[in-house]
């Protein structure tokens, strides 16, 4: 049984329909490129799926239930990584990063050194967050791939403003997520070089 | 699920503490419109132990007002928001954690500077009990449905004058009953009723505004 | 669900449902105000104390009591559209806004324009007149919150939320006021509410009650289904009834 399943979701944004008909279902070590023009929905797609926004018709589906019927299971087997990265510009990486631990109930690892120094972070760790750079706040919000382990990742446009060696630290994350048998739903503007297999889903940009 | 909202109360007194400066601006602001009453009206120790208790609590419902945003803007534009609604804590728990750290960090400095307006508006030690409880009791009850307000008017790029619209008409039971107890205190009347009347009006907001905000708070997410 | 109610969840069927009723809320509005108003403006008795300024209640009441009624109303398809996600029940709370809040401003001005011959000034801080100032802030509040938003399903639903938010908070607004009134001015201005009024005297008012209240539904169905026809503009079953009407024409 596929363990994420997407039945015939539609969505209606400002009173346009985005899409409808949207079917896919992912197994364990699957990753799906979400792939499609500006303002075809990708985003509003990938907030339904994490439920943060409610779709006009279809539903997802968890091993089988709605999403609906057991959230707090669903969120805690789920990582979301949104357009909006969820770093507060006032605090610092360090601090940035244990309050989300907090918040998602798992214990900060003592290693966390190593963890921002293999992104390129150590030395960063303690200043405000509105001193980095755009691509060093969005990794913050990517070092949580490594804090917490969940079944499924949702990423809107992970390699947005990443420089090379973050986009092949975090291929190689993801990689290693998918053989541990975890399932990945991403978007992306470029298209993605990937070595194992890819499954893709198209939108089309509706008037 | 403790350690998690504690988690939460703790970034935002936190961060509270890193924007000190910022936490300033509606304190200084409450204490500018209070004493703009006595250049205003006239330096008369009567005329200002009159309108006194009006004049305090109409200036810390719109400086309350100013710093209100806060609750939820910033959460809002970075993204934190989503991450809350995704921590799988209900999300009307997640408000009131929200409400009482901003209460601790935005209204609390109103009620420690309050002893000055005594002095400035000549209220007699009785009013500035009576003053003292109401404002304690009521309060809460602004931040609780400022939060409410604060969540209808996220999706809206700029919400602060449409914020003060929507409130301070729900605010007027509150505004009546605290003057009327300082009022009270001032002719050495009881003023129990009308704390006991406020103290229900924060009851029923504590147990409805949750609810009300996370269904708003829901819908700017859509 | 209510099963007679899950039909018109479809935006298409309440649309049916409001060109239905929409002809004989009219009808029915205007045989109860003509009537209502002639008999109340011209021959109804005057009042023996305060002559024929009193007439002016064929107008006040009952649009003070329906300014309540389409808050009421609009609480009311808030609660729907909020539990049971309808969403013409949504876009009537944006419907009804602006018809009540009419009401209420002309509550105001027709109990200003009273104030005037009885208590020989345009404003008193009258109980029942400052609720009714509150109200029509309330209203206000919801109609800003609607406008505000670009995207108006978000709009609407908000403007819901904020409905019901004022509906809970009424009834306080009205008791504090009420009781803040008595606090400040004592019993020097009587009420109006009569304990008895003249059979005469009541009828038309009773005729011009229902004729306003159809009135308010009228205006109300015609502006819920302008409403849905803009909000559903790209739909087929929009397109389709324009699409009709042009081959009519």
């Amino acid at each position: 049984m596929s363990q994420l399943c997407v039945n015939n979701l539609a969505c209606i944004k400002r009173d346009r329909l985005l899409f409808d008909a949207v079917c896919f279902s992912l197994q364990a070590g699957d990753i799906l490129h979400l792939q499609g023009p500006n303002g075809a929905g990708k985003t509003s797609l990938l907030r339904i799926l994490v439920g943060l926004s409610e779709p006009q018709s279809g539903s997802v589906q968890w091993h089988g239930a709605p999403i609906s019927q057991d959230r707090a299971a669903y969120h805690r087997q789920l990582i979301y990584f949104g357009h909006k990265p969820g770093v507060n510009l006032a605090l610092s990486a360090r601090e940035n990063l244990r309050y989300w631990c907090d918040l998602q109930g798992v214990a900060q690892p003592l290693d966390i050194y190593s963890l921002l120094d293999s992104l390129g972070l150590v030395g960063l760790e303690d200043l405000p967050a509105s001193q980095l750079s755009a691509g060093q706040q969005r990794r913050i919000g990517l070092a949580r791939l490594w804090l917490k382990s969940a079944r499924l990742w949702v990423l809107d446009e992970p390699f947005t403003a990443l420089d090379r060696h973050a986009v092949t630290l975090l291929k190689q994350r993801m990689q290693m997520h998918l053989g541990e048998g975890g399932m990945i739903v991403l978007t992306s503007h470029q298209s993605l070089e990937w070595a194992g297999q890819l499954k893709t889903l198209h939108l089309e940009y509706r008037i | 699920m403790t350690a998690k909202l504690t988690g939460l109360l703790r970034r935002d007194l936190a961060l509270a503490y890193r924007q000190k400066a910022e936490l300033m601006q509606p304190l200084i602001f409450f204490l500018i419109v209070i004493s703009l009453f006595p250049l205003g009206v006239g330096p008369g120790p009567q005329t200002l132990q009159k309108i006194g208790p009006g004049v305090i609590w109409v200036a810390v419902l719109l400086s309350s007002l100013l710093g209100m945003e806060r609750l939820f803007r910033d959460d809002f534009n970075d993204g934190w928001l989503e991450q809350m609604m995704l921590s799988g804590l209900p999300l009307s728990l997640v408000v009131l954690i929200k409400v009482a750290a901003h209460w601790l960090t935005c209204i609390l400095p109103l009620l420690l500077v309050s002893p000055l307006l005594a002095l400035f508006l000549n209220l007699t030690p009785p009013m500035y009990q009576a003053l003292l409880l109401s404002l304690l009791l009521g309060t809460p009850l602004l931040s609780l449905v400022g939060a409410t307000g604060v969540a209808l008017t996220l999706g809206l790029q700029r919400g602060g004058v449409l914020l003060s619209l929507l409130l301070l008409p729900l605010l007027v039971p509150l505004l009546i009953f605290a003057t009327s107890a300082v009022d009270a205190a001032a002719l050495q009347l009881s003023y129990n009723g009308q704390l006991a009347i406020i103290g229900a009006l924060f009851l029923l907001a504590l147990a409805l505004t949750p609810l009300a905000t996370a269904h708003a708070l829901r819908v700017s997410q859509n | 669900m209510w099963k007679w109610l899950h039909p018109y969840a479809k935006t298409e069927q309440a649309y049916r449902l409001c060109s239905t009723l929409l002809p004989w809320f009219a009808v029915a509005s205007l045989l109860c105000l003509i009537p209502g108003l002639i008999w109340g403006l011209a021959y109804a008795p005057a009042d023996y104390q305060q002559g024929d300024s009193f007439r002016i209640i064929y107008l006040h009441v009952p649009s003070a009591i329906l300014s309540m009624g389409a808050y009421s109303a609009m609480a009311v398809a808030a609660f729907i559209g909020l539990v049971w996600q309808i969403r013409s029940a949504d876009m009537a709370v944006a419907a009804i806004a602006p018809v009540g809040a009419v009401m209420t401003f002309i509550a105001l001005f027709t109990g200003a324009a009273w104030g005037k011959p009885m208590w020989g000034t345009w404003w008193v801080w009258d109980a029942r007149l400052t609720s009714e100032l509150i109200l029509l802030f309330l209203y206000l509040g919801v109609i800003a919150l609607y406008q505000s938003f670009e995207d108006k399903q978000q709009g609407s639903k908000a403007a819901g939320i904020m409905a019901l938010v004022g509906v809970v908070n009424l009834p306080i607004i009205h008791y504090s006021v009420e009781w803040w009134n008595t606090l400040h001015q004592g019993a020097t201005i009587t009420k109006f509410g009569k304990p008895s009024i003249a059979p005469d005297m009541l009828w038309p008012l009773l005729l011009c009650l229902a004729g306003l209240a159809f009135v308010v539904g009228a205006l109300s169905l015609y502006r819920l289904q302008t409403e849905m026809l803009r909000r559903e503009l790209h739909r087929p079953w929009v397109q389709k009834l324009a699409g009709g009407n042009s081959d009519a024409v």
